[in-house]
């Protein structure tokens, strides 16, 4: 097989290319190292040393994925790989230790391709806010590739990479998947072990998987969840990651809440957006309206819950254990010049942000009734779900805009995340898959289900994939 | 609204520095969005609980076992400055 032949590869066919003996591991690793290396669209803040011989040495004969080179957010920790949450404060870490996740997608055979740039800390949706610079969205260098999992979409869509792993808090896999017209997946919360996740905030992180399709988001989230030990949140899966194979929707109920397909989305979105549930209901899906009538105010709760998980998370960034010092003549003040030059804008909003919801005299007007919110939008999916199989929205509310538009207003940043905040307060699973073109940019379709609905989803995105018939080649020429 | 007396108390309450030119930005962005947040004080929550985890399960302890950590040298290998066998920092009374 041509170099060229086996970066068109899916990373499900190429395991299986790898399992029948068609292609050697260090072949493919070879193939997407070079790839890599020569990435114009600054998604990688570190690439993996040509030789992949110790990785593929490690390799147990048999594992399931049989050396498909993997893609990791830079917030994952990786043992002595830089891992640095896209920070300045991180610069140079190298951790003693892997990630849970990581660790056993490595086990079954994904050697570790490279880290990818990200939003500081996870806290963006356009990787503007990286201390390693932008990137740039494949599609069209001039705009952004969304956020925070922006070097995991960007690789992936551009073909840098068979498949990325990223964390979504607030929309962070499945906004950036959207804009870069690739498969996100945010699974379950609890579904997949947190342990050795650069923490942003807890009760929201969960990592999962960026892939050029349905079936190889099936394939990796297999590989990925599980109860772990080490992260007490974790859950055991109930039941194996299937691969999907629906052809039609039959017997399918679509709710479309129209909290979050009116007001605010772009006309161009929600053109594609229609046309794709057209094609749904071709499928044999039934089309409903249904209410989540706390969902215009997912925005505010999420951005006084995550901010105040963030506060705490990131007060261990003080110059003491690890990362970047700053010298001042008393403890304090090495603590706080610290944490001054390490952080950058964003962050310092969201610390401050969280610090003051938290704070005495503030903490029931804001974080308490945040809390009171998110039970009301989980009630609100709970009695959706009773009436209907899936919730379905576009991904964001916009197509890629450009770098730029959007840094001095850090408000209208936040409402990039309107319809995917929802689903994430209330821990359930969403994918988003392309579902077309608005402008030449690609456009992103949301489905979300019950916790631990992984199978069913999975399903019908592939059905409505496989309907679609989205091309993603153009963002790989 | 948020003024330059309350940025700089939360700052300090987060072990912040602020420089000068970061001071009056900050108090703009943060009013802004907490102004859009503050929305949800029209809300009415009267006995709606608050979600402590969206998962329904109750805590799943460990056995209290002793297991084996880090050796203490790969620790200090990432720290800024160490002594001995300890971390280094400033005195906090300098």
């Amino acid at each position: 097989m041509s170099a060229s032949e086996l970066l068109d590869l899916s990373a499900a066919a190429a395991a299986q290319a790898l399992a029948a003996g068609e292609v050697e591991a260090s072949e493919l690793f070879d193939a997407y190292s070079v790839r890599a290396a020569a990435d114009e669209l600054n998604c990688f803040t570190w690439v993996a040393p040509e030789d992949p011989a110790p990785q593929l040495a490690a390799l147990q004969s048999g594992a399931p994925l049989g050396g498909v080179p993997l893609a990791v957010k830079d917030l994952f920790c990786t043992k002595d790989v830089p891992s640095q949450s896209g920070s300045r404060i991180l610069e140079g870490y190298l951790p003693p230790y892997t990630a849970t996740v990581v660790e056993r997608l490595q086990s079954v055979g994904a050697p570790l391709l490279a880290k990818t740039n990200q939003d500081e800390f996870a806290m963006g949706s356009s990787n503007e806010n990286s201390a390693y610079g932008p990137v740039l969205n494949p599609w069209d260098r001039t705009r952004v590739p969304g956020g925070s999992s922006g070097g995991s979409a960007a690789a992936v869509a551009a073909g840098l990479a068979p498949w990325a792993l990223g964390t979504d808090t607030g929309g962070s896999i499945r906004q950036p998947a959207a804009l870069c017209g690739i498969v996100g997946m945010k699974p379950t919360y609890g579904a997949v072990s947190r342990y050795g996740m650069i923490a942003f905030a807890s009760s929201l992180d969960q990592a999962g998987p960026l892939t050029r399709d349905v079936s190889d988001a099936a394939l990796m989230l297999r590989h990925m969840v599980g109860r772990d030990k080490r992260d007490a949140t974790s859950l055991s899966f109930p039941h194996e990651i299937a691969l999907p194979s629906a052809e039609s929707l039959e017997g399918i109920r679509l709710g479309v809440p129209e909290e979050l397909t009116g007001e605010g989305i772009e006309a161009g979105v929600l053109g594609a957006f229609n046309a794709s549930l057209q094609q749904a209901e071709r499928l044999g899906a039934k089309i409903e309206q249904v209410r989540l009538p706390h969902a215009p105010h997912a925005l505010s709760a999420y951005y006084v819950i995550a901010p105040a998980e963030a506060s705490s998370n990131l007060a261990r960034f003080d110059g003491v254990r690890y990362g970047l010092r700053v010298d001042a003549d008393d403890l304090v003040g090495m603590y706080t010049h610290t944490r001054h030059d390490g952080f950058g804008a964003e962050v310092k909003r969201r610390i401050m942000l969280g610090t003051y919801a938290l704070s005495s005299g503030y903490y029931d007007a804001f974080y308490g009734r945040a809390q009171r919110v998110r039970t009301k939008i989980v009630e609100d999916f709970r009695s959706v779900f009773e009436r209907v199989d899936f919730v379905v929205t576009p991904t964001s509310p916009t197509v890629a805009f450009e770098l730029g538009a959007k840094t001095g207003d850090p408000l209208s940043m936040y409402l990039n995340d309107f319809c995917t905040v929802p689903m994430s307060l209330a821990g359930i699973p969403a994918i988003s898959i392309p579902c077309g073109l608005s402008d030449g940019l690609p456009v992103g379709l949301q489905l979300a289900g019950p916790a631990f609905s992984e199978n069913a989803l999975l399903d019908a995105a592939y059905a409505l994939e496989r309907t679609i018939g989205f091309d993603s080649t153009p963002a790989r020429a | 609204m948020i003024d330059r007396d309350e940025v700089l108390h939360v700052a300090a309450l987060a072990r912040l520095r602020l420089s000068e030119d970061e001071i009056e930005p900050m108090a703009r962005e943060l009013s802004a969005v907490l102004d859009h947040v503050a929305k949800i004080a029209e809300l009415d929550l009267e006995g709606v609980p608050a979600t402590t985890h969206v998962a329904e399960v109750t805590g799943r302890l460990r056995p209290d076992e002793p297991c084996e950590s880090l050796p203490r040298e790969v620790v200090l290998a990432q720290a800024p400055a160490v002594s001995g066998d300890g971390f280094l920092v400033p005195s906090p009374q300098a």
